[in-house]
């Protein structure tokens, strides 16, 4: 693989240098985006995103890369994928609402198989919400907001460093398998300020979207001999149709029933076969742990305070932090079960949403929600309480 | 791939009509038969848009199609480029990214006017504005013709369609004052049956530096039949009998009103504006 040091060499001047720096989440992500090679910006203003598009206007032009303000989401994201099928790494950023309006095109990324970003900032809701204020509703939407069957990488940063690092993570994802890749941030995450370490650049891997290699005529846009086909980019002689319809290999479109099972089973298997290569998460506290916290993003500071003071009170509890939401690494649920776990607890800023996925894998063991309003982070003493609660009980 | 070309996916030998033996190259034979109904104007689009990049002096390879949803959007299919068929509505976006990110290309939308004006009228008006470097072909045929001839954001004042059983009581737009207003750089309004006028606009397009748009008139002979026009024959006489060539016209007199009796057809608009993107 090769790294940014040897992708980027002439301009490795201009990215933001190796070494320590004071960021926020949201400048930390366009920074990280920027160093993954990303070119193309195309969004809509929406709270708490902002800072991404404004940090993008001002730094793409210094890089030779292009920003454009569209008209709306849905025009966003189009223009991310217009891009991206022109062979330039390309992202939008926004919240919650905009997050639901791009839902149709994740569906399109999916089935033109195109490599694109989407950092969800994710923010109080439903509908317009507290826009301010932080929200972890968007979870499920990521994977299941767009219609018919399809996959995404979905990254959970905690803090600025993972927001650099899960950037340049989702846009490498994204190129690798040829989908949509999100990073589902959230308020405080982008608005938090941190210290973020800049790798040196033969350590940062950088992954490109596979190439033809045969002659245009030989050529199948969708080629189903290959888990993730090549992609050929538009202008360069291939002359390729690429189909939102239910498509063959020579992306025609097709009602067949084998044609299309094949297509989908494709599109899903690109990435379920590669899970355990992608999914990422954080074991804090569970070797011994008789009780699991499943939390992630900013509450996931909250709940590592809340169990080093149950700790002190004698109860053997830890964390389980997935880094992807998707695809989520069930299977380590799974080891946990095994493992002999009393009780598993999710707390998020929501009515229960990684609830339902942590329970599809606890083979009956318990799982108890702890709800928390959208708008504010739920404090150390609040789940401290909430799950003394769910273990006494 | 060209004399494997002539069988199609079904298997079926097809040949194309002698007046295709120019832009053979730049039709997809083994995707024919097409889907569009017999009749339907869009194949004499197809055909006259294959000859226009072929002869464009822009190299084919340069030259990207982007559909939306529809009858229509499905005339990117038939050429052997590098096409995109996206969702409805927002072929225009997608297309504004491929120009931007590499403006090398020659960048093409064709859509009904379902299609660019009602769910993508949005970023119909704001590319005019910003007068992106991209092309813009709407075919109006004055319906939805794909989900079945329901009112469009054409549809004349008082036509029956099936979702104005009772006569069609918005006013539709004024295709060429809209695009002139937003922005563009081009306008032009032809129908299929005005071939060489259409096929000229065409060729003009692609030299357009801007926003180009060029409205054609096309019969949509299965579900206008409801309309004042009449039968399937019956509209296509109307769409020749009725236009009149006015390059000059004011973009004001522009409405179409089946009630009509003149169509105004032509080359209304052609300006430098600068280029924001592209
Ligand atoms: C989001 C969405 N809404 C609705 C549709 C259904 N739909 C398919 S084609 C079409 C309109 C077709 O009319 P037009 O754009 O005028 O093209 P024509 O078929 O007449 O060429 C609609 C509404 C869709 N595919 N996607
Ligand atoms: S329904 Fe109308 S627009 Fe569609 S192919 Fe038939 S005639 Fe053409």
């Amino acid at each position: 693989m090769p790294t940014v040091a040897e992708l980027y060499k002439k301009d490795l001047d201009k990215l933001l240098r190796p070494g320590i720096h004071f960021l926020d989440g949201n400048t930390a992500v366009a920074e990280g985006a920027v160093t993954a090679g990303c070119r193309f910006y195309g969004g809509y203003p929406i709270t708490p995103s902002n800072e991404i598009a404004e940090y993008m206007s001002y730094r793409l032009p210094q890089v030779g890369g292009k920003f454009i303000q569209m008209e709306d989401e849905i025009g966003s994201i189009m223009s991310v994928l217009g891009a991206s099928a022109a062979g330039v790494k390309a992202m939008t950023a926004t919240s919650g609402p905009g997050f639901s309006l791009m839902q149709e095109e994740i569906g399109l990324g999916s089935m033109l198989e195109i490599p694109a970003l989407i950092v969800d900032v994710m923010r109080a809701g439903p509908s317009t919400g507290i826009p301010t204020l932080l929200g972890q509703g968007d979870i499920l939407q990521a994977k299941y907001g767009s219609h018919g069957d399809y996959e995404v990488v979905a990254y959970l940063p905690a803090n600025p460093q993972e927001a650099f690092d899960f950037t340049i993570k989702a846009i490498n994802a994204a190129e690798r398998y040829r989908v949509v890749a999100v990073v589902l941030s959230d308020q405080l995450v982008g608005h938090m300020y941190g210290k973020v370490r800049v790798p040196e650049f033969d350590e940062i891997e950088i992954i490109e979207r596979p190439k033809p290699t045969v002659p245009p005529d030989q050529y199948l846009p969708y080629d189903s001999r290959y888990l993730v086909p090549p992609m050929a980019i538009a202008g360069t002689g291939y002359r390729s149709n690429n189909e939102s319809l239910t498509h063959t290999d020579k992306g025609y479109p097709t009602t067949d029933r084998d044609a299309s099972f094949k297509l989908i089973m494709r599109l899903v298997r690109k990435i379920r076969e590669n899970e355990k290569e992608i999914a990422e998460w954080e074991e804090y506290l569970l070797d011994d742990a008789e009780y699991v916290i499943v939390s992630y993003g900013s509450t996931s500071g909250s709940v590592r305070r809340a169990i080093k003071v149950l700790r002190t009170q004698g109860y053997r509890v830890g964390m389980l932090r997935p880094k992807t939401a998707w695809p989520f690494p069930g299977w380590v649920v799974e080891n946990l079960v095994s493992r002999g776990v009393q009780k598993f607890v999710t707390v998020e800023v929501n009515m229960g949403k990684m609830y339902h996925v942590v329970k599809e894998f606890s083979k009956g063991v318990p799982v108890e929600h702890v709800p928390y309003a959208p708008g504010y982070i739920p404090e150390p003493d609040y789940v401290i309480n909430n799950v003394r609660k769910v273990i006494e009980r | 791939m060209s004399t494997e070309a002539e069988v199609t996916t079904t298997g079926v030998k097809v040949e194309l009509p002698k007046s295709y033996e120019d832009i053979k190259d730049l039709i997809r034979v083994d995707r024919l038969p097409h889907i569009w109904c017999p009749g339907c104007g869009l194949g004499i689009l197809l055909k006259l848009l294959a000859r226009a990049i072929k002869n464009s002096g822009i190299p084919i390879e340069k030259h990207v199609i982007v559909t939306g949803i529809g009858c229509t959007g499905r005339l990117g299919g038939y050429l052997k480029l590098d096409a995109y068929h996206v969702t409805h509505g927002r072929a225009i976006p997608f297309a504004v990214g491929l120009k931007m990110a590499n403006p090398e290309l020659e960048v093409t939308v064709v859509g009904g006017d379902g299609d660019i004006l009602a769910i993508g009228g949005n970023h119909f008006i704001h590319a005019a504005r910003r007068n992106d470097d991209i092309n813009v072909i709407i075919v109006n045929n004055f319906i939805y013709g794909m989900t079945g001839g329901q009112y469009s954001p054409t549809t004349p004042k008082g036509a029956k369609t099936t979702t104005s059983p009772y006569g069609h009581y918005e006013n539709p737009f004024n295709v060429p004052l809209l695009a002139y207003a937003a922005g563009a750089s081009y306008v032009t309004r032809w129908t299929v049956l005005h071939q060489n006028e259409l096929y000229q606009s065409l060729l003009e397009m692609f030299k357009v530096k801007g926003f180009a748009v060029v409205e054609v008139l096309s019969p949509c002979i299965i579900y206008t039949d409801r309309n004042a026009m009449g039968d399937a024959v019956d509209l296509m006489r109307v769409l020749k009998e009725r236009p009149v060539i006015d390059h000059r016209a004011n973009l004001a007199d522009l409405d179409i009103d089946f009630s009509m009796k003149k169509i105004i057809l032509g080359n209304f608009v052609k300006r430098e504006r600068p280029v924001s993107y592209g």
